[in-house]
């Protein structure tokens, strides 16, 4: 089974939509997939949700501690500063 | 905006790390007197890393916010008796098990994870300790206040603490957190922090929870959800223990990775009532239990513990035995509360014609082999006027309190018997891996609270089934047995309009003897 896919599952809802386009645009290899309520997005190695590509798409301030109101669940290390959130696999 | 905004880093560092201080008047130990006896050696509490630098003030707003999405759907939920809208009314006995089951352990975990957090000398695992002590008062609470919509409509969520002290099944959620409430903190985090809420708990929070938006309960899925935005933060708690602890020092290794093995076997036998429930209480289903298994346990999983092997962890042991038994673990279960659903506080039904031909479809190498035949013949009983209840109390798994029905690894016709002898007594166990347990801290597990035990010594308010479920604070007739035969299917069908004809024919309860 070796893989070293990371994830992260958002509320499919108003709030979360952007976020999600602002993943899929930053992360070429993201596969999102759909499921009643959620949203899981999978990733080999690492997913990045970009400050800068959410103000875009929302055209207001973000901060990436935002994500906590609508996340689900997560699998990877995680690294959080003011401009992006990393789920990443190794060190 | 006179001065210079802090970065994230440099603000968390300024509410937590900077609010401890070396004690001077007593000596560390003394004030921390649990962080040794384990044996997990720690040499510098500042190289914890806290992924998420959530200060307290931030946490207050976001969950602020979270309680004020919640709080309006559960509103417009019972403003709009949103309990109608479900897919059938079989669906709320999965809610019954929920509430029984799964919210008494949200206190525990409140209860826990303040103690943890007075335990360690660290400031970064004491205020993560402390968010997620609050985090799950939150979730019980919000769990308590939006089933209770349901209590005002169907029969078993009257007294569901009072149950999950005494009732048989519930021991086993609550053996469970007892174990790890009464190890020490480190173990009491990897077991809940690390194997039950990183490594498992996606299995009952995202298909069931899921599964619950399917069904149409819209209060589920909420606070379902909202308990699960804590949850991130709550897994990552979990791995950053085991990672600090194994970085620390090498002699940590062995013990973490005997806990890691110890909470996934116990974690994963508790997962056994959501098996069923994925798979048997869903009226509209959205994966299966073997589906969900293999998604996050063995994909995610696996990508999780080839991480650890860095640091010398490897996959828990037994984890091989958990996808033999991927194919039979829901069926095994269902047949135990078909079988005893005259002492449990929700219904059992055999499932539909469609609903058996999913099943086939997805365990096409079990379900019409082992498991059809033998719901066609209960079938057969119960159009007789005959539904089999079973009046001998099972044998119970000294660990896992789960009644002796799982099959060996290799041969899924034969039940699988595991034994220990400890002090001239003979123990009892459903697999290597409880035995395991059990062999590993005999003095711990000997003292076990076994329901059938309890009920034949005549601490359950008597010897016969009656005096118990009065103990149990159960109405027979009313709780318990064929969802056919309940209330609760009556009362749905005049909701609905229903045509009610079958229910003119009651089948009768026999119970066997
Ligand atoms: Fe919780
Ligand atoms: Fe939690
Ligand atoms: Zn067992």
């Amino acid at each position: 089974m070796a893989n070293n896919n990371v994830f992260i599952a958002l509320q499919n809802n108003e709030e979360a939509r952007p976020i999600i386009e602002a993943i899929e645009q930053d992360n070429a290899e993201a596969r999102v997939e759909y499921a009643p309520a959620m949203v899981k997005i999978d990733a080999p190695g690492r997913i990045v949700v970009r400050r800068a590509s959410v103000e875009e798409l929302i055209g207001r301030d973000w901060d990436p501690q935002e994500l906590h109101v609508n996340l689900i669940s997560l699998s990877g290390n995680i690294d959080e500063d003011e401009d992006e959130f990393v789920l990443h696999r190794g060190d | 905006m006179a001065a210079k905004r802090l970065s994230l880093r440099e603000k968390y560092q300024k509410f937590t790390r900077d609010l401890a201080w070396e004690p001077s008047y007593q000596d560390k130990a003394n004030i921390f007197p649990q962080t040794e006896f384990e044996g997990i050696h720690i040499h510098d509490w500042d190289k914890w890393e806290d992924p998420f630098r959530l200060t307290v003030d931030a946490y207050w707003k976001y969950q602020a916010e979270k309680e004020r999405k919640l709080y309006a759907i559960i509103d417009a939920f019972s403003q709009n008796n949103g309990q109608f809208n479900v897919s059938d009314a079989r669906y709320v006995n999965a809610l019954k098990l929920f509430l029984q089951g799964v919210s008494p352990l949200e206190y525990a975990a409140h209860r826990g994870f303040a103690m943890a957090g007075r335990q360690f000398s660290g400031v970064g695992p004491q205020v993560a300790c402390q968010m997620q002590s609050i985090d799950e008062l939150r979730h019980v609470q919000t769990q308590i206040h939006t089933i209770s919509q349901y209590n005002k409509f169907f029969n078993g969520f009257h007294d569901w603490n009072h149950m999950h002290q005494r009732v048989w099944y519930l021991s086993v959620p609550k053996s469970f957190f007892e174990d790890a409430m009464s190890a020490g903190p480190f173990e009491f985090v990897t077991a809940i922090s690390f194997s039950f809420e990183y490594v498992l708990t996606n299995l009952l929070f995202m298909p069931f929870m899921s599964g619950a938006a399917y069904n149409g309960d819209m209060a589920t899925v909420t606070f379902g959800f909202s308990a699960q935005s804590d949850e991130s933060r709550h897994m990552t708690l979990g791995l950053e223990v085991i990672k600090f602890m194994l970085e620390q020092d090498e002699r940590n290794v062995p013990i973490v990775q005997k806990w890691i093995d110890k909470w996934f076997w116990r974690g994963y036998r508790l997962l056994t009532l959501v098996s069923m429930m994925m798979d048997y209480m869903l009226p509209k289903r959205v994966m299966s239990w073997k589906e969900a298994w293999e998604m996050y346990f063995e994909e995610n999983g696996g990508a999780l513990f080839e991480d650890l092997s860095r640091y010398g962890i490897r996959m828990p042991k037994y984890w091989d035995v958990s996808v033999k038994e991927k194919e039979r673990l829901s069926h095994e279960a269902w047949s135990i509360f078909y079988n005893y659903d005259h002492a449990a506080a929700f219904h059992s039904w055999l499932p539909e014609e469609s609903e058996m031909e999913w099943l086939s479809a997805k365990y096409p190498d079990t379900f019409d082999k082992y498991y059809r035949p033998r719901y066609e013949y209960w079938r057969s009983l119960q159009e007789k006027g005959e539904r089999w209840y079973n009046s001998t109390l099972p044998m119970l798994c000294q660990l896992c309190q789960i009644p002796m029905a799982f099959t060996e690894p290799d041969d899924p016709t034969q039940i699988c018997y595991r034994s220990s002898e400890y002090n001239g007594d003979k123990y009892h166990f459903c697999s290597d891996g409880c035995k395991d347990i059990f062999d590993d801290e005999p003095e711990k597990y000997v003292q076990s609270w076994l329901p059938v035990h309890q009920i034949y010594q005549g601490n359950c308010g008597g010897a016969s089934v009656p005096e118990v479920l009065e103990w149990y604070h159960l109405v027979d007739g009313q709780d318990n047995k064929e969802f056919l035969d309940s209330q609760d299917r009556a009362n749905w069908n005049r909701w609905k309009g229903e045509s009610d004809s079958d229910t003119d024919q009651p089948v009768k309860a026999a119970v066997n003897d």
